[in-house]
């Protein structure tokens, strides 16, 4: 169902002038074996053995030829980019300097305005079916979609709605990253009035075809940004599951791999918020509807997680947010 | 390329020449600049914030509790800010007092928060106006003449700390991560106070973390800022604007509502005591129903008309009896007027923040305002930590009232922030949110007025149309 777009992808190299000098890389120690080292590391850290393979470790070696993505923003609000920055291993820096080519990207190009829209078209034209699209954020199709305005060209004014329509067929994968872009998120909960749409129903809609890969979480942890892209680059489109994410890090269920089931086993539930110990079903906790490995992966390097500081709130799946409201009302 | 190809190119024309940027980079969301420059300054301009998701009809008919989760996607960069201000507005509906260690620890939160934005803003947003990044995507493309005027070994120094910036605002979301669960969107602040109590372990790894990112702000955040008025001091003399401030103050030092950063408002050269009464936000020549212009939050209504002949952005024009105000670390600065950092006296020559006078309503000035903000909020920090006790109960259980009002107001790091939530048959009736962007960015009001960044544009230097970079400097310089 889901064809390898691995030969397609192979032949990408962004050639720039000058990628960063020797002398750059000692001072950052950002060196190919180091960066090798990092990302071994986490794997042994979190003992997921599979996420690295020697396999993926060839493609963040060939990725040093830096694929080119462009990172399109819709109705969202840049925590899926804040996210990513927090990346530990690899760190930000080398996945901007050593794996992707990031072409555009709203909040960190150096471009603006007519630079920027010249260099995107450009760059979709030069690697047709050979680039991937970051969507961040909804799409709002209501009043021909004129609640997102993205940019400005030759005297014409771009919507998100055009933007992806112009764009997407020409890209060879798009990576929905955040709950809103894979599903619609708290721009298209109930009271919304703008007709924000996930990027895998607008595609349906419009007839794109372009392989969709869905990577929700509000925002999603980076290491699920980062460890997908390395896996499109090596093998193609990872093993998907029914909502579209990978379930490398989206098939378990949080509550039954979660650290404090024991508890909930012999009926040891928290009473408040503030309570250390204890299953946190009785406060809201959504973990028996969620998915995601974040009882193992944790956040911020691993130093806590939503469970140990209050409860899951289900935020990458597709019924976020209704379908878990209230927060803290059991299900 | 710089826009619409003008008419005349040479500098100093005297003919009109219309400029649009869109989208303006680095920045939050989206943001569409529209300029008119003649005999080399700008004499125009018009600012349209061009998405809208409508949080306000969104939060209708919800759990209460819920609005601090919700709000807090408004902003990936400070969704501690809206978790602030939402749970502010719920203390005051569900009638709650914190204990001394739930204040704390929404502070230590909120605090490592405020050092990751700015750290965050000034060298991943607004660097690359000043400092040329390595010749690599997305460093590269650029405008062909972008008045970078750095040496070629202080240019290094700036990539350098960009690059090492990284780390540091990474570091400052761990810290959050610690109390606040995880980062971006926090658990850890709720109604009632904050979910966790710290722990001796988790106070330890917080303050280890710290002292990264202290050493970073203060010897060479700080520094690079005062390094960089000397080549572009003439930055330090354009972007006025209207020169009126608000601030809500924020990190309460008690619970009797004294802040470390203060509220206060500077009109006309004059200081005024915040009275939230006055505030009133017109929508004429905003994407929203004419009906609704001119009301205090607190009767406020947000119902968007994306078809109105005439608007041209989705952002309210609040204003503070009747005028335009900014708001931002220029703002808190002033209200608070505390001393400079060393650094800052040495290089001024000054004491105190308000000596530095006009040079503060300017491109640059705003700059040094955030970096000194930034140092001050570092040093409150460190205290925080020495107060914070460990194992001390950070939060009050309250139920969720049948009918009340509350009322959040505090701050994000790039301004003014306040919540309002109307509850009625214990369900979310209205809630309304004026931000602190729509302080800044908004267009002009029902009088005609201009916006505060579209005010501090008029004068700003435009020697070059084809490249204006002093457009994105200004508007950047406000951090929306």
């Amino acid at each position: 169902m889901f064809f390898l777009v691995f030969n397609s992808i192979k032949e990408v190299p962004v050639k720039d002038e000058q990628v960063l000098p020797e002398a750059q890389q000692e001072k950052s120690g950002v060196t190919r074996r180091s960066f090798l080292k990092a990302v071994t590391g986490t794997a042994a850290g979190i003992g997921i053995s599979q996420v690295v393979s020697p396999a993926l470790i060839h493609a963040l070696e060939k990725g040093l030829e830096r694929h080119p993505v462009v990172w399109i923003q819709g109705q969202g609000c840049t925590g899926c980019s804040v996210s990513l920055l927090n990346s530990v291993s690899p760190p930000i820096a080398d996945v901007l300097l050593k794996i992707i080519s990031l072409q555009y990207h709203p909040t960190v190009m150096a471009s603006e305005g007519e630079t920027a829209m010249a260099n995107l078209f450009a760059i979709a034209k030069e690697y047709k079916g050979r680039f991937s699209i970051v969507v961040e954020g909804a799409i709002p199709t209501a009043e021909d979609g004129k609640y997102c305005i993205v940019g400005e060209y030759h005297h014409k004014e771009y919507s998100m709605v055009e933007l992806m329509k112009e764009l997407a067929p020409q890209a060879g994968s798009v990576l929905a990253v955040g709950t809103c872009a894979a599903y619609g998120g708290i721009p298209a909960a109930e009271g919304n009035v703008t007709g924000a749409t996930g990027v895998m129903d607008f595609f349906k809609a419009e007839g794109i075809k372009t392989p969709v890969v869905n990577i929700p979480g509000c925002p999603p942890h980076p290491d699920w940004i980062v460890l997908s892209i390395a896996h499109l680059l090596e093998k193609g489109i990872p093993e998907l599951d029914d909502n579209g994410r990978p379930t490398l890090f989206f098939g378990e269920n949080i509550h039954d791999n979660c650290p404090r089931l024991a508890l909930y086993d012999e009926g040891e539930l928290s009473e408040t918020l503030s309570d250390p110990k204890g299953c946190r079903m009785d406060l809201g906790c959504k973990g028996p509807d969620t998915y995601a490995d974040c009882y193992k992966r944790k956040w911020n390097g691993g130093l806590n997680w939503c469970v140990d500081n209050a409860v899951c709130i289900g935020c990458v799946e597709p019924g976020f947010p209704d379908a878990q409201s209230p927060f803290y009302e059991p299900a | 390329m710089a826009g619409c190809k003008p008419q005349a190119e040479t500098a100093g024309s005297t003919q009109k020449v219309k400029i649009h940027i869109d989208p303006v980079t680095r920045i939050e969301g989206h943001l569409k600049a529209e300029v008119e420059v003649k005999n080399g300054v700008v004499v125009d301009a018009r600012l349209s914030g061009g998405m809208y998701r409508g949080f306000e009809q969104i939060l209708r008919g919800r759990d209460p509790r819920d609005a601090t989760q919700i709000t807090q996607r408004i902003c990936g960069v400070c969704p501690t800010a809206h978790a602030t201000a939402s749970a502010l507005a719920l203390d005051d509906a569900f009638g709650v007092e914190l204990t001394d260690n739930g204040r704390i620890a929404r502070n230590l939160i909120l605090g490592a928060n405020f050092l990751q934005s700015h750290i965050l803003h000034f060298y991943h947003l607004a660097a690359l106006d000043y400092v040329n990044g390595p010749d690599t995507a997305p460093f590269i493309p650029r405008y062909k003449n972008n008045d970078v005027r750095l040496p070629k070994d202080l240019n290094q120094v700036g990539v350098d700390q960009y690059l090492e910036a990284l780390e540091m605002r990474k570091i400052c979301h761990e810290m959050v991560a610690l109390l606040g669960g995880k980062m971006p969107h926090v658990q850890g602040i709720v109604v009632g106070g904050s979910t966790e109590i710290p722990t001796r372990e988790a106070l330890n790894a917080y303050a280890e973390r710290f002292k990264k990112v202290k050493d970073f702000i203060l010897k060479k955040y700080v520094p690079l800022i005062y390094l960089l008025a000397g080549p572009y001091g003439d930055l330090l003399k354009t972007g006025v604007g209207h020169k009126n401030l608000v601030s809500w103050g924020v990190f309460p030092t008690d619970n009797k509502g004294n802040t470390l950063l203060k509220s206060g408002v500077y009109t006309d050269g004059k200081d005024y005591d915040v009275d939230p009464a006055m505030i009133k936000e017109f929508v004429k020549y905003s994407w929203f129903e004419d009906s609704t212009t001119g009301l205090n939050p607190t009767k406020g209504e947000t119902k968007p008309n994306p078809n109105k002949a005439g608007a041209y952005s989705f952002i309210k024009a609040p204003r503070y009896n009747g005028k335009a105000h900014e708001a931002g670390p220029l703002a808190r600065m002033w209200a608070t007027n505390p001393d400079l950092s060393k650094t800052g006296q040495d290089a001024l020559g000054v004491k105190k923040f308000r000596d530095i006078g006009d040079a503060g309503f300017s491109i640059l000035g705003r700059h040094v305002a955030r970096a000194e903000e930034t140092a001050l909020v570092a040093m409150a920090v460190e205290e925080w930590l020495a107060q914070a006790q460990p194992g001390k109960e950070t939060f009050v259980p309250a139920s969720i009232p049948k009918n009340a009002e509350g009322l959040g107001m505090t701050e994000a790091p790039r301004g003014a922030l306040l919540h309002y939530v109307d509850i009625k048959d214990s369900v979310i009736s209205n809630y309304q949110i004026t931000s602190a962007t729509i302080w800044n960015a908004n267009p002009r009001d029902d009088m005609g007025v201009r916006g505060p960044i579209e005010e501090s544009l008029i004068g700003v230097p435009v020697p070059d149309v084809e490249n204006p970079v002093n457009v994105g400097r200004l508007i950047r310089a406000y951090d929306p």
